[in-house]
């Protein structure tokens, strides 16, 4: 894979969602900024409330932006509208969290995987979506025979495949993976990884991952980037950001995760965090970092830091990284 | 062991649910032994009983639909299947105290978090109003909560997810329990949270000598803060062992490929994960059998036709397998 700027499938650009609330304005992504290049997998971290799931989805225009742009194969796809923004939904797809929460429990598989065909007016006669249906159906590990059943038939791992078999209905060259093992059990959760990463190498995919589990993004990931309060505050290779985490919060993040191996554990220097994550209506000046932040200084507090390269290909945005 | 070092023994104990859809077989023959000042982890994947287990002990378990069939649970010597209704809240929330997975819906949201805390001690310890009080504003801090005299007059509502779990855990503490049942507790909480919790309970355990049984799908956790494993697949105990038995010398195929499933931080990027295949049996119809058997890469005929003995491996380690039975 080369790494020339040319590459990117997806170019965000100052992208901001702001959502009314209450009290106020929540920025919950906060002039976010990358690129996605073709086939690769951007994983995405952060904990709730970081925004990376709002940005998965104002990324697929699921929501409206506040501001910014997002490029899609150099248009941006804020500027479509009609024909030309459904064309581009067609290679834009979603895997969600809740495989009990995604699925219509009143459809039939059949229904729920015919649905994006129909969208799209890929459908065909009855017996070419059939047809169609039963080799998704297959792709995804699960038997032709199951297009007759319902979503309460089946397990949570047979139903995120039944919500990846969706995702893929419609040739997407680009899914956003939102959070699609949380709710699996551990045993499971590799059967769906292995999954999407042999889509990956099969369809030339390129997926954005978004995920808790720093042990599990790095596995699929090639590119990580974390998220704090709405902005991004590392991106590095994926290798290289678990070697050498420059942003004290990524740091952070990465001792607080409990290693399943005794020796580790016992060893391991936990940097444990103080305090609550801070309301994102009202973040804190400077560094949005800077009320949990060990090493923060009164600089912290008066200048925000910006998303700078502290090496070749790895950014972080903290004065000190 | 003498007996005094127990402070729970659960033995042979089986619970089922009728539903409509037939008789679930929860937990089947379990038995297991808890000692003073220790952590205990019940791993599994949903539906392996290990959250049945702990609300049997607690007797939290609605009966009907749940039936506790056969088995005995003995705590401080005294058979918690065996007591009144009245003995029972007695022991809940003085003697074992719990810890459930979602704050937001154990705690209640009508009542300010002093209250829930000193509405304990006032009935378990039987102490006035304001002892209550200053007590519970004791425990807020000591659970680490800031500012506790103000937290002490909020709503649940007016707490963060974290903090919330913290009060509940200052309300399972009140009484100075003997026993603590954490039930996932930090599964709805995000990681650098999740992180103080478990430090709040390590410190804790150590300060106060309390026993604890961990019931978490999360192997890190485990290896973090627990000294012994229980491992349930479908109802029953599989393995047993200490942690350090467990997760170097993993003797049943389930704990194997539970451990084997994880992506490892030093793992290649190019090597693909090693998931169980298939999923777990039908408790309604659970296999003669091994449970295990579908979805094990070793299994052999008599897998399929009898469920496997106990074998013992060392003083604290057993698995329940044919592989490693020798006759």
């Amino acid at each position: 894979m080369s790494k020339s700027k040319s590459d990117a499938l997806i170019q965000i650009d100052g992208l901001k969602k702001y959502f009314n609330v209450g009290g106020g304005t929540l920025k919950a992504v906060n002039d976010l900024s990358l690129s996605i290049r073709q086939g690769e997998t951007l994983g995405v971290v952060g904990e709730s409330g970081c925004g990376k799931s709002t940005a998965g989805r104002t990324i697929l225009r699921l929501y409206e932006p506040t501001a910014g742009s997002v490029l899609f194969n150099g248009e941006d796809i804020y500027k479509m509208n009609g024909s030309k923004l459904k064309a581009a939904r067609r290679n834009m797809q979603m895997v969600f969290q809740d495989p009990y929460a995604s699925l219509n429990p009143r459809w039939s598989v059949e229904s729920i995987i015919a649905e994006p065909f129909k969208l799209h007016n890929l459908a065909g006669s009855r017996k070419e979506l059939r047809y169609k249906i039963e080799q998704l159906l297959d792709v995804v590990g699960l038997k032709p025979e199951h297009a007759d059943r319902y979503p309460h038939e089946f397990s949570g791992g047979q139903r995120q495949r039944i919500g990846i078999a969706r995702a893929l209905a419609v040739d997407p060259s680009f899914i956003v993976c939102d959070e699609p093992i949380s709710a699996l059990d551990v045993s499971i959760q590799a059967q769906v990884v292995n999954l999407l990463k042999d889509l990956q190498r099969d369809k030339g995919l390129t997926y954005m991952f978004i995920a808790h589990d720093l042990a599990m993004v790095k596995h699929i990931s090639d590119r990580v980037a974390v998220m704090y309060l709405g902005k991004m505050v590392e991106l590095a290779d994926a290798e290289e950001l678990y070697a050498d985490a420059r942003h004290p919060y990524t740091q952070a993040l990465l001792s607080s995760i409990p290693v399943p191996d005794p020796d580790v554990e016992a060893k391991k220097e936990r940097i444990v965090l103080k305090g609550d994550i801070p309301s994102p209506v009202n973040p804190p000046s400077g560094c949005p970092f800077r009320t949990r932040c060990p090493a923060a200084t009164e600089r912290c507090a008066s200048e925000v830091p910006e998303l700078r390269e502290v090496k070749p290909n790895h950014f972080a945005a903290c004065h000190y990284a | 062991m003498s007996k005094q070092d127990t402070v729970l023994s659960v033995k042979d104990l089986e619970v089922q649910f009728n539903t409509r859809g037939g008789v679930v077989q929860a937990v089947r023959n379990v038995t297991f032994d808890l000692k003073r000042g220790e952590a205990l982890a019940i791993v599994g994947e949903s539906g392996s009983g290990k959250s049945v287990s702990a609300q049997t002990i607690m007797r939290l378990i609605p009966t009907p639909p749940g039936k506790i069939k056969t088995g005995s649970i003995v705590f401080n010597g005294q058979d918690i299947l065996k007591m009144s209704e009245r003995e029972m809240e007695a022991i809940r929330g003085k003697e074992i105290g719990m810890i459930f997975q979602d704050p937001m819906t154990s705690l209640n949201p009508t009542i300010t978090i002093g209250n829930q805390i000193t509405e304990v001690l006032i009935k378990h310890q039987k102490m006035s109003r304001q002892q209550a009080k200053d007590r519970a504003i004791e425990m807020l801090r000591l659970v680490g909560l800031p500012n506790p005299e103000q937290r002490y007059a909020q709503y649940p509502h007016e707490f963060s997810g974290g903090m919330r779990q913290r009060a509940m855990i200052a309300v399972s503490l009140a009484c100075d329990p003997t026993l603590l049942i954490a039930d996932e507790p930090t599964t709805a909480l995000d990681v650098t949270i999740q992180a103080q919790i478990l430090e709040l309970m390590k410190d804790l355990q150590k300060r106060l000598g309390t026993s604890i049984i961990m019931i978490t799908h999360d192997l890190g956790i485990v290896a973090d803060m627990c000294d012994r494993v229980i491992v349930m697949y479908a109802g029953k105990v599989v393995e047993e062992g200490t942690k350090e038995e467990i997760f170097k010398n993993p003797k049943h195929p389930y704990t194997r490929g539970l451990l084997r499933s994880l992506p490892r931080l030093d793992q290649p990027k190019d090597e693909p994960l090693i998931p169980i295949d298939g999923t777990p049996p039908n408790m309604m119809h659970p296999p003669i059998g091994c449970a295990f058997c579908d979805r094990c890469g070793d299994a052999m005929k008599i897998c399929a036709e009898q469920d496997a003995e106990i074998t013992s491996h060392s003083e604290t380690h057993a698995s329940r397998c044919w592989l490693n039975h020798v006759v």
